[in-house]
Order: structure tokens, then sequence, then C-alpha cells
């Protein structure tokens, strides 16, 4: 059983009184474990892939299952749920709650999920180290440097060890050295068995990964391992 | 999402932008201040006009002989239809009513009061040693009626006019003075009062109830004074009184119960409504804070659309979202109403200091109204704003920065 399974996907936006297809006719299978870059010019609607991939938004007909199930029928709840517990999300602009703590930002999706507080703050403690940002616990993202940031991001898409990280254009905001640490961190947890999909229009980490799906016009024009 | 975390994210929310936060809560606290200064204000002049009224005796209750008002036909009164005369008796017996403090009889009649050559014509009270109480007169020299005056004993208490008049500045006390043909020994002065039932005070000289039947060749009583328990006992003491003396004349209700505690109802009524206007107009301002609620909340629904899109894609449901922004603003609104809350009472001090004479002590209905309006119009207006964030489309949310 495939991870991610699309099929015939259509997402189709109407700007005005004409019809702009985002996505047409979508055939996508992404296995388990996978490294999977996502690349295209802008407005080739790799962006939109995405979002549907992470339940954030649902196409307009054809289906989607994810392990096996059947998610575009759920209801936003449901959703949610999905969200919550078996996908990480990590941003071009990082997307860090200002007014907190780095440690505080990596124990959002435990809190929105309900997990006590003993068993966040130890899961948390453990992130930061795996991470390296220990030492920056208590700092808010304004007193964190854009690596750093990025760094929290990916702890807080892990923390609830997720089946399938998403990342939409990680290193965009960062320069090349920070970026290159930030893919081999993501690499690293797809080494350790994570579905990470990556959505760049950088060919330098397009070439990283195991396989790249070329999107243009909302088809999917090449899909090399 | 657990609600102490759900607070805790709504308090982190909210002390993270101080300036709007504190703000608001200045609106919403000076709109709780405003009422419960003004009904401080209003109330302590209900309980002033009231507090100087019952200072005159408000807790007295008058019986007079004889029905006024229009009876229709009645069996009964075909066969007889005789009004029984007030006695002593009465008087006495309506001291077992359980809401009757004291009662005092009177018996009224005028006079000539002789002594040394002077003459004046008096009214002449009889009644008993409870009616100084009552009628909170006070004594200004020697003492008032003896305890068991209702024997008929000859001695005398009187007005301050007429003691100036008929001893001008000899000494009054002990001497004998001549009532029509009897003769009493003064044993002490009234203090001097004014007006009052009617009556003044200064002009009457007083005997007890007893003797003053014997001079007057009568055994009924002119009114009988009632004095309940305290205010609120009054309407009861009413009753009683009515039940007790129709009981005692053949089930008959020939007597009429009067009260001084009419005009007061209408003075506590008046000022009432003008507490519960004053403090309407100061809940305007609470409603107008409910309004800067929610355009707190809006702003901040605005302000953090980003925040908003990232807790959807970690998973939030639109109830906690939802929830988290109604939280908040019912804290905003909670503390608002808190510190309305301190201030208002300072407020009250300051009133109270300034104006001792005045109980200005806000009602605690009006804490009460103040507090809830405060607390329900955050969470009324919370809501629109709350929805409004619930309803954010994530991939529109996560594009704002």
């Amino acid at each position: 059983m495939a991870l991610i399974e699309l099929s015939a996907i259509e997402r189709v936006f109407t700007l005005g009184d004409s019809e702009v297809h985002a996505l047409a006719a979508l055939d996508l299978i992404i296995e388990a474990g996978e490294y999977v870059a996502v690349m295209g010019a802008s407005g080739s609607g790799k962006s939109t892939l995405l979002n549907l991939l992470g339940l954030l938004d649902s196409p307009n007909a054809g289906c989607y299952r994810l392990e096996g199930r059947d998610v575009t029928t759920l209801t936003a709840d449901e959703q949610a749920q999905v969200r919550r517990e078996r996908i990480g999300f990590v941003f071009q602009s990082f997307h860090l709650v200002p007014r907190l703590t780095a440690a505080e930002n990596v124990a959002l999706p435990m809190m929105l999920a309900g997990v006590p507080e003993q068993d966040r703050a130890q899961r948390v403690a453990k992130a930061l180290k795996d991470f390296g940002l220990t030492e920056r616990a208590d700092h808010r993202p304004d007193q964190l440097s854009g690596g750093q940031r990025q760094r929290v991001a990916i702890a807080r898409a892990t923390i609830m060890r997720p089946a399938v990280i998403l990342a939409d254009e990680p290193t965009g905001n960062l320069d090349r050295a920070t970026g290159d640490e930030v893919i081999r961190l993501l690499e690293e947890l797809n080494a350790g068995g994570v579905t990470l999909v990556v959505v760049t229009h950088d060919a330098a980490i397009g070439a990283r990964a195991r396989r790249r799906v070329l999107m243009e016009d909302g088809h999917k024009v090449r899909d090399e391992s | 999402m657990r609600n102490a975390d759900l607070l805790r994210f709504a308090a982190g929310a909210a002390s993270g932008y101080p300036l709007r936060t504190s703000l608001m809560i200045l609106a919403m606290s000076i709109g709780v201040a405003a009422v419960v200064v003004l009904t401080a204000l209003g109330d302590g002049a209900r309980r002033y006009v009231v507090n100087e009224f019952s200072s005159l005796g408000a807790n007295l209750v008058i019986v007079l002989p004889g029905r006024s008002g229009t009876g229709g036909f009645n069996p009964a009164n075909a066969i007889t239809n005789t009004t029984r005369d007030l006695t002593v008796g009465d008087a006495k017996a309506l001291l077992r009513a359980p809401a009757v403090l004291r009662t005092a009889p009177i018996t009224i009649g005028t006079s000539e009061a002789t002594f040394s050559g002077k003459l004046r014509d008096v009214t002449v009270v009889g009644t008993t040693s409870d009616y100084i109480t009552i009628r909170r007169m006070a004594v200004a020299q020697g003492r008032f009626l003896p305890d068991d005056a209702a024997q008929a004993t000859s001695v005398a208490v009187l007005g301050a006019k007429i003691r100036e008049e008929l001893f001008g500045a000899e000494p009054a006390i002990g001497q004998m003075i001549r009532l029509g043909d009897r003769r009493f020994r003064v044993v002490g002065v009234l203090a001097q009062s004014g007006q009052g039932l009617g009556m003044n005070a200064d002009e009457i000289v007083v005997i007890p109830v007893a003797a003053a039947q014997a001079m007057f060749n009568t055994n009924t009583l002119f009114r009988i004074l009632v004095e309940a328990r305290n205010r609120p006992a009054l309407e009861e003491a009413r009753q009683q009184t009515l039940d007790s003396i129709k009981l005692r004349h053949g089930n008959e209700e020939d007597v009429t119960v009067i009260t001084q505690d009419a005009v007061l109802a209408t003075f506590d009524r008046i000022l009432s409504v003008l507490t519960l206007g004053v403090g309407g107009i100061a809940g305007i301002s609470l409603a107008v804070a409910g309004i800067l609620v929610m355009n707190v909340m809006l702003v901040a629904v605005t302000q953090r659309t980003g925040e908003i899109g990232l807790m959807k894609a970690l998973g939030a449901p639109a109830a906690t979202i939802r929830n988290a922004f109604l939280a908040e603003a019912v804290l905003l609104s909670i503390s608002g109403a808190f510190f309305g809350y301190l201030i208002g009472e300072a407020g009250a001090f300051i009133l109270r200091s300034l104006y001792p004479t005045l109980p200005a002590f806000p009602p605690n209905w009006a804490i009460i109204a103040a507090v809830g309006t405060s607390v329900s119009t955050g969470l009324l207006f919370g809501v629109m704003p709350a929805r409004r964030a619930a309803r954010l489309d994530p991939v529109l949310a996560l594009s704002k920065r």
C-alpha cells in the first residue's frame, strides 16, 4: 500500500470569469520513506499540490488516499486530526508564533493534540537536544537566526512523529550554507524513515532528491528517479 | 486542546500585545467603575433620605377609631353597625402582636392650665411612658411619665412653650399646676421639637392616660400609636394591628390603620428608579466597551492571520481556534470588570470620605449586573471575531505574513 495515492486530481480556481486549472488530471503515487522533490516554475501548481497533500486544500475532483484511506471525504475536524497526527509542515517563512519561546513553539502541536504537560516537556527537551537548540529553548523567534528558526520549525514538524513531512521552499529565506544545513537535517529525518516531500524551484536542491516530479501548468510533465 | 492550555494560550496572546490589551481593559474598567460609583451615589442618596425619615418615626402605625372608606350593603350592617371605641385594653393587647415593639394610647382634650394666677388653654395628651420613645421626643428637664402611668397618677410633663409661658425663668419641676379642676405635679419638661403629626408638641401637657380619661369623663381613646419592630416589619405590624383589633371588636373592622411610611415609600421608589436610571446610563459605557472588545478582537484576528493558518496546519480544529479567541475576549472583559470594580469601590470610598453623611455604598445588584454585563458583552462581542478566525481558509491565512 502506497503512503500517498493521488488519482485524477483536479483543482480549479476561479479568477473573475476565467477558470485556472492549478492541477489537472494528476496521478501521483508516493511510497512510504521516499524522498521526493516537486519542482517547477512559480504558477506551475507545485504549491497547490503541497497544500492538497497537506489537507489544507481539497481537490475539485479525483481521489486522494493517505495510508489507504480516502481523505477527501473526511470532515474538516477529521482532516485536522489527520494533519495533527500524520503530517508535518515546514514553511518557507518558518511560521513561528512570535510571542512563544522556541520550546513553546515546538510544543504547540502537542498542546493542540492535548498531550499532558509532563510528556510535552520531556519530548520538547529531547527534540531541542536533537536539533542542537537546547541553549536556545527560552529564546523567542526574533532572538534566533534564520537557520535556528527553521530548525525550530522542523523540530515542531517532527514532534508528533508524522508519517510525512511537507516542506515548502524550506531554504527560500536562508543563505546557501544555512539552507544546505537545513536540507541535510531533513534528509537525516528521511533516512530515519519519514517520507519527505520538498517543493522547490532550486535545481541544486531538487538534484539531491532521489525522485523529482516536474510540474508545468498544473500537469506532471516529468517524474524521474 | 486542554482547557488549562487554552486559557494559558489565550492569556499569552492577550499579554503579547500589552498596549492593545491595557487600553481594552481600561475601557471596560471605566464602564464598570461608572456603574459602581453612580449606583453607589444614587443608592446612597436613597438611604440618606430613608434614614432622615425614619428618625422622624417612620416605623409608626397609627390606629384611628372608625372606618374610613365606603362599605357596601352587608347583612351584618343591617342588624348592627356600631363602631366600638378604642380602649386602653386594645393598646395593651396590641403588644402581643409579634411585629409590634411598643404602643402608646392617646386621649386628647383641651383644658385650662393655671399656675400662680396665670392661665392658658392647653392641649392635654393622656398617654403612657412609651409615648416619648415612639415619637422620638426628648426630655429637657426632669423625666417623662413613670412606667406605671396607666394609673391615674397626678403627674404632668409640660411642653417647652407651656413651661416658658407659665413659669418663665422659675423652675417648673416639682411645682403643682392645675388642669381644669385637678392638680398635677410637674415632673418633666419636653425638649423643643416642633410640628409633627398635626400637633405642636411644644404646646401640650402630657399626663397619664387614666388621669386624662377621668378628666374628660371618657373611657375611649383618640389614637393608638404603634411602633413596628423595624422598617421591613411595618406592613406586618399594620396587618397584625388590624387583625388584633378586629378580633377584639367582635370581628368587625371598625378602625382605620395608617402608616407614616406611605410618603417614605414614594421617596424610596423615586430614588430607586433614579439609581436604576443612573446605573443604566453608566451601563451604556459597558455596551460601548463591548463594541470595543469586538473591534480589538477583529484587529487581533487580522494581526494573527498567519498564526491562525499555522494552527490549522498543525491540526487545530475550528472549534479550538474559536474557543481560543473567545477565551481571550472573556479574559480581557473579566480583568476589565475586576479593575473596574476596584476603581468603583475606591470612588465610592472617596465619596464617603468627602460626604460622611452620605452612605454611598454600591448596591449588590449593581455590582453583579455590572460585572455580569461586562463579561457577557465580552463573550457576545467576542463571538463574531472568533468565528471569523475559525473560518479562515488555511491556505490564504498561511500565505499572509
